[in-house]
């Protein structure tokens, strides 16, 4: 029984990270059809950056991670516009490319600037101790980041469907030129959302850093778990992404619980299953 | 009759092509053994990748489908050699190669069931899962592999019992240059023939193909399995010549590199291939030597760069360049 | 006999008959064009026909087979062919080559993995010939992308006579090709075998005027006529649906 509880916290909290991280990527992909690998480099980042905050600069926790999430969202902006822009709706393998190319390079400059070891984001006292519910005690940055799952999903829903700005998007996505001729500017939109899409990742990168720890290849090395949480959860769906992050999140946590000899041997078959049961995600709305 | 004329008249010229790629591959060879005799070892390394980036071309370049996932063919064939030899005490070269070669066709099969499956993203993230799955069972299974220390103890015995493998692998050398040269000739019957024609339609428009009452589904499928036992034979070549193998071999990394050195020459072309894989590992021995982390930033602007600048890659924008030139006569 | 026969086909979206108890048989050497509004269901005929979707009701038999379950592909391979009404062409490769594969899939040699096409004395001949009847002999060894779209046009015909099918499905063939060239199109189409049965569906009445020897017209999912072209345009049920369409659209034609 404990053994299932502690599986289930870290589950949840796992695959809310995933989702927070995923869901910026799966918006862009959904809107400006780009395979993005370079989705969790922008996560790395923002982990990078509030290590720095943090430890070097001496700031608290939550100034941090504002810090970091508006910095690698500016970062972001020269990159959308030199670079995505000139990739959109080309084939996928000039994306996947161009993409891995810039993953490449910010591995790279990660290592050199920050070194190849890892950096931790030191938590605030009321974060790093544990709540004890009487028969059982969870760590609070687990519940710390299953909060933080459940406001990301909250305001993106409440930014898609309820603001004028979530009206232009979902115009854009649904018929760009049609969204054009009627006024929306969607160089703008795309530009925007690029910018909160790498600003989640940032985000998801800081609040899970317990979990997925910051190191230069961090980029590379959870490339595949994003990818796969889109691939499954179908480009552009909030309940799609929620899903299948809550579903690889469990199957990875119980694997490493109970089978940590065979590494990641269970989560690569599970996807292989899951993908090729549903080619097109549990949810796939833009395709 | 004028017609038929017309249709016939740019055939002749093409055998030629063969044959002069015969002899650029030969040429660059002995020039290699001339000019790097104490770096053998990498030269055979860039010719076992080479028949690997040789094999994604195969699926990628010529019938259109994304793969970051291709090692698992290549490292399926490596695996496939080494454990004969250090298991089942199989020395003899040319019947490694063969169990290399047959190891990364059934790779080939499997990978292109699961692959085929999907689209798009979903594709992609398939192939990525294949290798790890591979990498996976490889590190588990490691009685059979060795796991993450490598599969040591293969042993080879004199190639055609004449050509002991010698320390500066030369033997290891040669024989890569000739399964290089084979592979070539082959592939270039293949890629011309009525086959490798259909495969061309499947990347440029399946639809069409389809319309054509061709099934595309079985010519993706029958390109994986060839692409397979090409890339096996590069495994098996790298387990001959190394003595040792790694996991690495069944990387998500090697398998991008691939896909990189191939872009880099130009897809779709099997000198691009070619091209490709040596300037890249060149370039690679004399920039990572000064440091690793450099290496990948530069992999990362270079790719940028290419995607930008030269979406045909080396050889390929040398060669639209050169028809362009030429054009005026025809 | 009749080769094809398309008997009280049906297909529903979400409640609305899209194709209505559609009948429709063709024997060899028809000219049949089959024409309507937008909107009138010609697309999701066409992909019924093709077996591109199921019908939720009716049947398809081709020379006397009935191949209602039979995969889109094998309806080819048995000589149900199509054209497309937006060309689908490979654009890196030549006509030549185009009409090499169809040839060779046609014989079931497209999965030979030896041996160059342009070394097969038949299949050159016969490219050849095809290219030569539809004057696209000139551009035989340029790449599909370098060649205007009218003769695109050209070489979908070329494909579709390579395959030598029994029954032929032209979806709009003169769609996208300038007024001027149109009386090429119309050539081609002259040039098909007399014995092939065709079913053109064509929103240029001037051609369908010229090619056709019997009309069909589809309106709202369900045939309204069927008889020579000669009376189409007298029929009152006929003129109601297209004005009507008009009409309903609420601009001036």
């Amino acid at each position: 029984m404990q053994t299932v509880l502690s599986i289930a916290i870290d589950a949840l909290a796992y695959g809310m990270v995933l989702f927070v991280i995923s869901i910026g990527l799966s918006v862009t992909m959904g809107l400006m059809r780009v395979v993005n690998l370079a989705h969790g480099a922008f996560a790395m980042i923002g982990g990078y950056l509030a290590s720095y905050a943090t430890r070097d600069l001496g700031l608290g926790y939550a100034p941090a991670i504002l810090i970091a999430v508006v910095a690698t969202a500016i970062i972001a902006v020269p990159i959308e516009r030199l670079l995505y822009r000139r990739i959109y709706g080309a084939p996928e393998l000039t994306q996947v490319l161009m993409t891995i190319g810039i993953t490449f390079c910010v591995i790279g400059l990660a290592n050199y600037a920050f070194g190849p070891t890892l950096k931790t984001i030191p938590l605030p006292e009321t974060l790093s101790g544990s709540i004890d519910l009487g028969f059982r005690a969870i760590a609070t940055h687990r519940i710390f980041a299953i909060v933080c799952g459940l406001i990301v999903a909250g305001g993106l829903w409440f930014l898609i469907e309820r603001t004028a700005f979530g009206i232009r998007l979902r115009a854009a996505v649904d018929n760009a030129p049609m969204a054009a001729a009627l006024g929306v500017r969607t160089q703008l939109v795309y530009a925007v959302s690029f910018a909160v899409a790498v600003g989640l990742a940032a985000f998801g990168g800081i609040v899970g850093a317990e979990l997925l720890p910051v190191e230069p290849y961090y980029a590379l090395r959870y490339m595949v778990t994003f990818l796969v949480a889109v691939s499954i959860g179908g480009a552009g769906s909030i309940p799609g992404a929620l899903i299948a992050c809550l579903l690889l999140g469990a199957i990875d946590t119980t694997g490493r619980y109970l089978a940590p000899e065979y590494g990641e041997f269970f989560f690569y078959l599970a996807v292989i299953v899951i993908v090729t049961l549903f080619p097109r995600g549990l949810a796939g709305r833009f395709k | 009759m004028a017609v038929l004329m017309d249709s016939t008249l740019p055939t002749r010229r093409r055998p030629l092509g063969t044959l002069i790629g015969i002899a650029v591959i030969i040429a660059a060879s002995v020039i290699g053994y001339f000019l790097f005799p104490n770096n053998l070892a990498l030269l055979t390394r860039i010719v076992a990748t080479m028949l690997l980036v040789l094999s994604i071309d195969l699926v990628t370049g010529y019938c259109g489908v994304a793969t970051l996932g291709h090692a698992a063919l290549f490292g399926a064939g490596a695996y496939g050699a080494g454990i004969v030899s250090a298991h089942f005490g199989i020395t003899e070269p040319l019947t490694m190669t063969l169990i290399g070669a047959v190891a990364g066709a059934l790779a080939g099969l499997v990978s292109g069931i699961v692959i085929l499956r999907a689209h798009g993203l979903p594709q992609l993230v398939l192939s990525i899962a294949v290798v790890h799955l591979f990498h996976e069972v490889a590190n588990k299974a490691s009685s059979w592999t060795g796991g993450s220390d490598g599969l040591s103890g293969i042993t080879t015995d004199a190639l055609l019992g004449l050509f002991e493998f010698d320390l500066w692998g030369r033997t290891a050398y040669i024989y890569g240059i000739v399964l290089l040269l084979i592979v070539f000739v082959s592939l270039r019957i293949l890629v011309q023939s009525p086959f490798g024609m259909l495969a061309r339609g499947v990347r440029e428009d399946p639809v069409r193909v389809a319309a054509m009452g061709a099934s595309v589904h079985s010519v993706m499928l029958r390109m994986y399995v060839i692409s397979g036992a090409v890339a096996g034979v590069g495994g098996a070549l790298n387990a001959i010549s190394t003595q040792v193998v790694g996991l690495d071999s069944l990387s998500f990394t090697l398998s991008a590199e691939a896909l990189v050195m191939l872009v880099l020459g130009g897809t779709g072309s099997l000198y691009g291939a070619m091209v490709g894989t040596v300037s890249f590992m060149w370039f690679e021995d004399v920039v990572s030597a000064a440091n690793p982390f450099h290496w990948l930033t530069i992999v990362g602007a270079l790719l940028i760069v290419v995607v930008l600048f030269a979406p045909k890659g080396l050889y390929g924008s040398a060669a639209a360049f050169l028809s362009r030139r030429r054009g005026g006569e025809r | 006999m009749s080769l094809f026969e398309a008997k009280k086909l049906r297909k529903n979206f979400g409640g609305l008959a899209v194709t209505n108890d559609v009948s429709l048989s063709l024997a060899a050497g028809d000219r049949l064009a089959l024409i309507g509004p937008n909107g009138a269901g010609k697309t999701t005929f066409v992909n019924l026909v093709t077996g591109h979707i199921k019908p939720d009701g009716g049947s398809i038999a081709l020379a006397g087979e009935d191949i209602t379950g039979v995969k889109a592909m094998q309806r080819v391979r048995r000589g149900l062919v199509r054209s497309f009404q937006v060309t689908r062409l490979f654009a890196d490769m030549t006509p030549q080559e185009h009409v090499a594969l169809a040839i060779l899939q046609r014989d079931g040699k497209a999965s030979r993995m030896f041996g160059r096409h342009d070394a097969m004395r038949p299949v050159v001949e016969e490219v050849g010939e095809i290219l030569h009847l539809l004057g696209l002999s000139e551009l035989a060894h340029l790449k599909v992308r370098e060649i205007a779209y009218g003769q695109q046009r050209l070489l979908e015909i070329a494909l579709a006579m390579a395959l030598r099918p029994k029954v032929l499905l032209l979806d709009e063939p003169a769609a996208g090709v300038p007024q001027s060239e149109t009386a090429r199109i119309e050539r081609a189409l002259d040039m098909l075998p007399p014995d092939l049965a065709v079913l053109m569906i064509e929103h240029d009445m001037d051609l369908v005027f010229r090619f056709a020897k019997r009309v069909m017209v589809l309106a709202a999912g369900t045939v309204i006529f069927d008889g020579s072209p000669q009376d189409v345009t007298q029929d009152v049920a006929v003129r109601e649906a297209y004005l009507g369409s008009y009409a309903n659209a609420g601009s001036a034609a």
